[in-house]
């Protein structure tokens, strides 16, 4: 049913998310929204939308309470800020940030960089059943017993049938009053798809390199989790070396020694065979390095491997490669010399934090 | 009406509605005729962030209310339970869905609130004439439908961002109201002119030695013109206002060069404002009003054994306290109980007052039951503030465990701070004093002979937010079309700020 108020709040909206709009690139580059991420919500933190009013400076905040505590105990943490306590004063001063929901900053991230919606390859779809606690009901097995709604209904009952006694307040919860926590299973199509990333964990990959990757990587994550309804992401790290890590593991990993590229290729390649049907899975493949690779052998592995087994697989092969002091960019020359205008392929150079925003949209404006 | 009619009440509630109102009136609560509506929460949240009303002039903070009380409920943080609107015939709302005990509760809340609009003396400024029966007039629904309407006619001639741009200037000033304004004798200013007025000097004549040659020297046309220009110097020089004026919105509307859609956007904001100031200034006492005669209708009249225990959860639910809060339900509704104990047991008057003997006093009891008569007596004459003023006790403060608390700089967290009858009842003053806004009224509009708006803030040692203080000077400039100039204070020391439509300045001034 539309209300009235839509109008007001579609505006309230529209402001709040031009308000983030613009504040966009700083989040992006600083990766201050990675270290919020919570489940599906995201609390960004957006300037000022309070009516800005002649007030008294909130300074010496103080007020009155009511409750136990001594002259110098501490209120409770949780206790609000400066206009806490004024009663009669204007109705509820407004928090600061926003919470928005990942999918709702994809759309953001989209509309400003323009990115294209995927089409998703291959319609297959996979039914996919999930459970959620929505209620209450009588019976259930005790594991999923409600305790509080358990005692609750004990204390209406014995309150009803006036066995409470205010004396002596015992309650005793009969089979009756027993309450248990029901569920419900829906069930939802998805089109999947895979993120591969991998990364050159060599000695001439810094930290500054890595957090720009891992800044990188949660905003790709962000988009294409809005355009598929399942997305599986998977790590590889190598050095001369490859193997697959989890997530924390992707950012931490700190080897020297040289850097072979097609043992990470080899090993995407294994983990697609394995486990992602390509008729049943988007295959997405991030490859970010300095640029180094030992020998150009190795490298012409490397394209072979792409040629023939990862491009034929995947919706897109995304090559990023982070400037480091150490790292020569050769093999940046290599593929575009190799793949010039295939379009499964795409490169990006990434300077600093600065250039992710435009990084990403190199990435992903494609539509791919 | 000016609405739609969404939901009619169901028979069960309707019944009940009945129950109510015969109670109300048997314990002498005095009410406009009472409307409920049976709502979902959508609809509720919608009204709720209209301030109650259905319908309000666009504008983009509704939606930010709207999407702070969806996500509350949502999350299931908050959930608001009754919604009543100072109008007669007064309309209230009910919760779709709530438990039947919730219902009868809201009920019982929503009468005595009523009553409250109905007869304390604050709201009398919400009246808009009487009927020829004698009855209030308070069409506000109407009047906001009205508001509405307008603005939204403007908004299609000129464009909503520009309407938009000028309604968020307008809601920087909106608190700069007078709130004693409704108790002012009309017109005094015109009457204070006449006092001014100040005995014509002679004007200046060139000087004469010989008498006869004054005819020539200083002709009768020459000492006729120096006269007029005197007086026109002096009407140039003449203070306006005469007085300062704390209704600074009124004084922008009648005084501005403002054009026609923006006259009617800024009168709108200001009668809104004034709409709701009774609530702000009554908010302990009205809600406390209401908590004490839902306790009592439910308790002794309404809930059957089974609704007990629905009733005392949601009961606590609207009376818990939380560290460095204070809830105003609360507050209120203990302190009528206060003074209805004080008063049945003749705790008040001479002897009492001198009576320093702790065990006389807590014994004390002269059976005068005068309690019940003296809470209706304080609902009909109090605010806010006088109510704390005249009835906060050091016993009160004591049982209800008040205390003041304050923001520890060295340790960085807030404290409390004192617990003294005197500290507390002070700290309370001083939050509900002016509604805890800043007093500030128009001293000058024609301020160094140019035009130009002059205000004070009368600081009484409290500084005001300095970049929120220049937001409004800009809006204040933008209203007025010329410079304005504000005179504060920064650290407790005098200064003027002052906007020119360009730039700030902030000067220190002498005093």
């Amino acid at each position: 049913m539309s209300l009235r108020i839509d109008l007001d709040h579609a505006r309230f909206k529209s402001i709040v998310r031009g308000k983030i709009r613009q504040g966009l690139k700083r989040y992006i580059s600083n990766g201050e929204l990675i270290g919020k991420q919570g489940g599906e919500i995201v609390s960004i933190p957006v300037p000022q939308i309070d009516i800005p009013r002649f007030l008294h400076s909130s300074g010496k905040a103080q007020g009155v309470g009511h409750g136990e505590g001594e002259p110098g105990d501490p209120l409770d943490e949780s206790e609000g800020e400066g206009g806490a306590g004024k009663a009669g004063s204007a109705p509820g001063q407004h928090a600061l940030e926003v919470d928005v929901s990942l999918e709702e900053l994809a759309d953001i991230l989209g509309e400003e960089l323009e990115l294209p919606r995927i089409e998703p390859k291959g319609q297959s779809k996979i039914d996919e059943r999930k459970d959620r606690y929505t209620g209450i009901r009588q019976t259930g097995p005790n594991s999923l017993r409600h305790f509080k709604r358990s005692f609750h209904q004990a204390l209406r009952r014995q309150l009803a049938a006036g066995t409470y006694n205010t004396k002596r307040p015992i309650i005793i919860p009969i089979k009756d009053d027993m309450r248990f926590k029901s569920w419900k299973t829906s069930v939802t199509p998805r089109s999947n798809a895979v993120i591969i990333y991998m990364m050159d964990v060599s000695g001439s990959m810094g930290d500054e390199q890595k957090d720009i990757v891992r800044i990188e990587s949660f905003w790709i994550d962000t988009w294409l989790k809005r355009q598929y309804k399942d997305v599986s992401t998977r790590f590889i790290v190598h050095d001369a070396s490859a193997r697959e890590v989890n997530r924390e593991h992707f950012f931490r990993t700190k080897e020297s020694g040289g850097t072979i590229i097609s043992s990470a290729y080899r090993l995407a390649n294994q983990i697609i065979e394995r486990e992602f049907p390509i008729n049943d899975w988007n295959i997405y493949l991030f490859h970010f390095s300095d640029g180094d690779n030992w020998g150009s052998d190795d490298t012409k592995v490397c394209m072979r491997l792409l040629s023939d087994k990862l491009l034929p697989a995947a919706n897109a092969f995304c090559y990023g490669q982070v400037e480091s002091p150490y790292g020569s960019g050769q093999f940046l020359k290599d593929i575009s010399a190799h793949f010039g205008t295939d379009e499964r392929v795409i490169t990006s150079v990434i300077k600093d934090r600065d250039a992710i925003v435009d990084s990403i949209k190199d990435f992903l404006g494609k539509g791919r | 009406m000016g609405f739609a009619l969404r939901t009619a009440l169901p028979p069960e509630l309707a019944t009940e509605q009945a129950r109510v109102e015969t109670l109300a009136k048997h314990y002498g609560l005095d009410t406009y005729p009472v409307m409920f509506e049976v709502i979902d929460y959508n609809q509720m949240n919608e009204i709720a962030a209209y301030g109650g009303f259905p319908t309000r002039y666009p504008h983009w903070r509704f939606g930010m209310e709207y999407e702070r009380l969806a996500k509350s409920y949502e999350y299931g943080l908050s959930k608001i339970y009754e919604l009543v609107i100072n109008n007669n015939p007064s309309v209230a709302y009910l919760l779709e869905g709530n438990a039947h005990v919730d219902q009868k509760l809201v009920m019982a809340h929503v009468y005595a609130h009523v009553d409250f609009f109905k007869n304390n003396f604050a709201f009398a400024a919400t009246n808009q004439g009487m009927n020829s029966s004698g009855e209030d007039i308070r069409k506000w629904i109407d009047t906001f439908a009205n508001h509405a309407a307008l603005v939204r006619r403007w908004s299609d001639k000129l464009g909503h961002e520009e309407v938009e741009r000028f309604i968020d200037l307008c809601l920087r000033l909106e608190n700069l109201i007078d709130p004693q304004l409704p108790f002012r004798p009309e017109k005094r200013r015109s009457s204070e002119d006449a006092d001014g007025d100040v005995p014509n000097e002679e004007p200046a004549l060139l000087p004469v030695n010989r008498d006869y040659m004054a005819r020539y020297i200083n002709p009768d046309s020459f000492v006729e013109s120096q006269r007029k220009r005197m007086a026109a110097e002096k009407d140039k020089e003449r203070i306006f206002p005469l007085s300062p004026v704390r209704d600074v919105l009124g004084f922008l509307l009648e005084n501005a060069p403002l054009e026609r859609w923006e006259h009617d956007i800024l009168r709108v904001i200001r009668t809104e404002a004034y709409y709701f100031m009774p609530q702000m200034q009554t908010k302990i006492m009205n809600e406390g009003w209401a908590t004490y005669w839902h306790s009592k209708l439910m308790t002794e009249h309404l809930c059957n054994e089974s609704d007990v225990f629905e009733y005392a959860d949601k009961c606590a639910g609207v009376l818990v306290t939380q560290p460095g809060q204070l809830n105003p339900y609360k507050l209120g509704v203990e302190l009528y109980r206060h003074i209805e104990h004080r008063w049945d047991h003749g705790q008040f008057g001479r002897e009492w007052e001198d009576c320093d003997d702790l065990a006389a006093r807590r014994a004390w009891n002269t059976q005068a039951g005068l309690g019940r008569e003296k809470i209706f007596e304080v609902r009909r004459l109090y605010n806010d503030l006088t109510f704390i003023d005249a009835f906060l006790t050091p016993e009160f403060v004591e049982a209800q465990k008040l205390y003041t608390f304050g923001f520890n700089d060295r340790r960085g967290r807030y404290e409390v701070d004192s617990r003294a009858f005197a500290k507390v009842k002070q700290q309370l003053l001083q939050a509900l004093t002016n509604g805890g806004q800043p007093v500030i009224d128009v001293q000058d509009a024609n301020h160094g002979n140019r035009g130009e708006l002059l205000l004070m803030h009368h600081s009484d040692g409290m500084d005001l937010r300095m970049d929120w203080a220049k937001e409004v000077m800009e809006a204040l400039e933008r209203v007025w079309k010329r410079p304005v100039q504000l005179t504060t204070t920064v650290d407790s020391k005098p200064y003027a700020l002052r906007y020119d439509g360009k730039d700030h300045l902030q000067t220190p001034t002498k005093d």
